[in-house]
């Protein structure tokens, strides 16, 4: 049972946050984590932040989406 | 906008394949890895891992997918709560289809029982706090990654003052399952895929002890494709290298020492327990029970449930799957009575489950293996 | 039967209550009453202002027919309706089998307590799609049943259709024929699924529901080398492209970083644990074309507003063990399977 997600926080207010995964936007709760601000990035789990992470490991971490329009596959 | 899925490099993918094929080279026997979390399984499928390993390398599904571990006494009660006992069930997805000694939570929804799929255990408790005139259960299963959101709903339900709410605890801790495995005898593993979520809670160093005592190479990985193929490829170089050592190849997530908050809120609600596992037995201090000063939100003793009694369906080797000792294909039942369509135990009902796994991905014919690079 | 005009004539006062009652589903002065005021301005067109048993249409040489329920719920979700639904699904089971729409045929099941305004809202939904579609609801049905027997509103939609004269058919398939896809995948499926289990997710997913009819009749009149069309609704892509390999026995391999998704849609799959591949599309098809007419198909569905993001997803090869495999990002691979059944959120 271990299914959790990069995602970005835009809104934090004490132990709850808004996170967002590209246009899905989730109220979370940050209670397991340490204080946190809009931008950071967190591990979400089952509506937790579970860990902090660094953003650019994030973004190389996880599966990344790319236009197709600047990558391979028939036009 | 349209897009496409790549993972971050696929340099990176080929190099680790590459770095996989080789070790496989310089092994002197064929060896066998085991993961222990259901997330592993699928994912591994998902990406088409298991067409891209050398032959000699095979990767053994454990016992990581909670709802197979989770035996059908606890179901049985989770289904009681429904139907007999006029509760509203909360629950998360992974759950709705196990099938108990008399149907799913799925079917009790069909004929009427008032059961609800959860993303957070605190939507359980905000529905609770809305609905003071029902009693709310919230099905608490999960290793480590989920307990510490099975905890946070108590205590949230605790500061609200609730009386409607209580969990079913059916939580189970990851290295006492490791253990047993490992003192069986039954199981041989050269190495351990270990899980990269239940490691951001626990921490890498209660690894340690396993490596220590059972010389078993231990590496933590995520769960991105080649997150996984990285973690095979540094197992068996360990194994070629005749080195017992714990690894963690998931440092963006999981530190030395854990969530010390999330530790904390775990301690604070629950206290280890005595517990019954599929395919294991009972096993000392594997899973969690509420403590007493939270005994209030214990659907058990709320409702007078008692222990879970088990029984498992006659013929079902779902215990032999998840412990290694047995592959699907093994299983009389695998794709003949037990389909999901129609599954008979909890390794082909769950999303996670080894059985389901092979059945979507695997079965049919498996595509000849692909040439890592080609 | 009594006409929309001379309701008001007779001197009836029509009833214009709040939310819809049994009466209104007894075929008496209410039902009247509600095809007056809510479905005939909506609707309305010469076959169905006729008000008959039957609507009589223009003789043609073969009839496609075709039906579908809908029940989804929610009732209203980001980028449709069930009303939009019912006809673009009727109007795209029609399409992809070369038949020009003629008529919808448009069953309502209402249940007792139905808030008079979202059925008016579903039907300015149905008025809005079959205009888009260039077809009309010819004739239709409607009921009401008891509070608790029914989900707000169950709609039917039947559509006939005069056949083309492109043949379209699995068994035409060969060994080389390519499979392309319309657009992105899963966004239906994605976008109800956050709508109905878990509301509190703000997301900019929209549903891709829309009738495909012109943009099939475009391709098919172009592209000569067009094999076969299927809408991937329920079961996805995964599901069609299991079907596709099973009935043609044919191997068929799709090519995982081909198949277009949008990043909201995969990310929402994702947090839910869900597989993009299984999920509904309800603005997309997929088609075989011979190998010498990829390009022209491509060019063909681009052209049109629902087609932009087509793309070659798949390729038939020799063996003949009707298996469809998908070749992985990580250039690995794994079977293709139809999902079975309903798609849940999980943590796992």
């Amino acid at each position: 049972m271990c299914l959790a997600v990069p995602a970005r926080l835009i809104d934090c207010r004490g132990t709850k946050a808004t996170a967002d995964l590209h246009g899905n936007r989730v109220e979370i709760s940050t209670m397991l984590i340490p204080p946190c601000k809009p931008g950071d990035w967190v591990l979400l789990h089952a509506g937790f932040a579970i860990q902090t992470l660094d953003e650019q490991e994030a973004q190389e971490t996880w599966a990344v989406i790319k236009d197709l329009r600047t990558t391979g596959g028939k036009r | 906008m349209s897009a496409v899925i790549l993972p971050h490099s696929e340099g990176q993918t080929a190099k680790s394949l590459r770095r996989l094929t080789i070790a496989a080279k310089a092994l002197s026997r064929p060896v066998k890895f085991m993961e222990v979390c259901g997330t592993h399984t699928m994912s591994a499928f998902r990406c088409g891992l298991h067409s891209l390993m050398p032959r000699n390398v095979t990767l053994l599904s454990g016992p990581g997918c909670p709802v197979c571990v989770t035996s059908q006494g606890d179901i049985d009660q989770l289904i009681e709560l429904a139907t007999d006992r006029d509760v509203t069930l909360c629950t998360y997805g992974d759950m709705l289809r196990v099938i108990g000694s008399e149907g799913s939570l799925e079917q009790c929804r069909a004929e009427g029982a008032d059961v609800r799929v959860v993303y957070s255990s605190l939507d359980a408790v905000k529905l609770a706090a809305e609905n003071p005139q029902r009693e709310v259960v919230f099905a608490a299963v999960g290793f480590e990654t989920t307990t510490p959101a099975s905890a946070a709903a108590v205590i949230e339900a605790s500061r609200l003052g609730l009386e409607n709410f209580s969990i079913l605890a059916s939580h189970k801790l990851i290295i006492p399952a490791m253990r047993a495995l490992l003192e069986s005898g039954d199981v041989q593993v050269d190495g351990f895929l270990c899980p990269g979520h239940v490691a951001v809670i626990i921490g890498a160093a209660v690894f340690e002890p396993i490596v220590e005592k059972y010389h078993s190479p231990c590496v933590i990985a995520g769960f991105e494709g080649p997150q996984i193929a990285a973690a095979l490829a540094r197992l068996t170089e360990l194994v070629v290298e005749g080195r017992a050592e714990l690894e963690n190849l998931y440092s963006q997530a999981v530190t030395e020492e854990g969530n010390l908050a999330a530790q904390a809120i775990i301690q604070e609600v629950f206290t280890p327990a005595d517990w019954q596992w599929r395919g294991l037995g009972k096993l000392k201090s594997s899973g969690l029970a509420l403590r007493f000063a939270y005994a209030k939100y214990d659907a058990r003793t709320r409702f007078n449930l008692g222990s879970p009694t088990a029984r498992e369906n006659p013929g079902c080797r779902c215990g032999d799957v998840i412990t290694g000792r047995a592959t699907p294909i093994d299983c009389k039942l695998f794709a003949t009575a037990c389909t999901p369509v129609r599954a008979l135990g909890p390794c082909m009902v769950s999303s996670e489950g080894t059985c389901q796994a092979w059945f979507k991905y695997h079965h049919v014919r498996t595509p000849k293996k692909v040439e890592a690079g080609s | 039967m009594i006409s929309a005009n001379n309701l008001t004539e007779s001197g009836i006062t029509p009833a214009t209550g709040q939310r819809i009652s049994l009466a209104h589903g007894g075929g008496g002065q209410l039902t009247d009453d509600l095809l007056a005021s809510c479905v005939l301005p909506r609707l309305a067109n010469r076959a169905l202002n006729e008000l008959l048993d039957s609507a009589l249409l223009p003789g043609v040489e073969r009839l496609a027919l075709t039906i579908d329920s809908y029940v989804v719920q929610p009732l209203k979700f980001p980028g449709g309706d069930i009303g939009r639904l019912a006809v673009c699904g009727t109007v795209n089971d029609l399409a992809v089998c070369g038949a020009r729409p003629l008529g919808i045929a448009l069953s309502l099941i209402m249940t007792e307590g139905l808030e008079r305004r979202m059925l008016e809202d579903i039907l300015d939904s149905i008025a809005a799609a079959a205009s888009e579609a260039n077809v009309c609801i010819v004739t239709g049905d409607t009921k009401v049943v008891g509070r608790g027997q029914g989900d707000g509103i169950y709609i039917t939609t039947a559509g006939v259709g005069a056949a083309g004269t492109h043949k379209l058919h699995p068994d035409a398939v060969r060994a080389g024929d390519m499979l392309i896809v319309s657009g992105t995948i899963a966004d239906h499926g994605m976008a109800v699924m956050l709508a109905r289990e878990m509301p509190q997710v703000q997301s900019v997913l929209k549903s891709d529901v829309a009738p495909l009819n012109h943009m099939i009749e475009q391709l098919l009149r172009q592209v000569p080398g067009v094999v076969f069309l299927r809408d991937p609704t329920r079961g996805g892509l995964a599901g069609v492209a299991a079907d596709l390999a099973a009935r043609t026995g044919l191997h068929l391999t799709l090519l995982e970083k081909n198949i277009p998704v949008r990043p909201e849609t995969w990310h929402a799959a994702d947090m839910l644990g869900i597989d993009p591949l299984d999920v509904a599309n309800e603005g997309k098809i997929v088609v075989v074309v011979r190998p010498d007419s990829v390009e022209q198909a491509l060019d063909a569905l681009c052209a049109d507003k629902h087609g932009t993001d087509a793309r070659v997803i798949g390729i038939f090869g020799k063996q003949n063990d009707g298996i469809c495999e998908l070749r992985t990002c990580m250039g690995g691979s794994r079977i293709l399977q139809k999902p079975y059944g309903e798609q849940l959120p999980r943590i796992c």
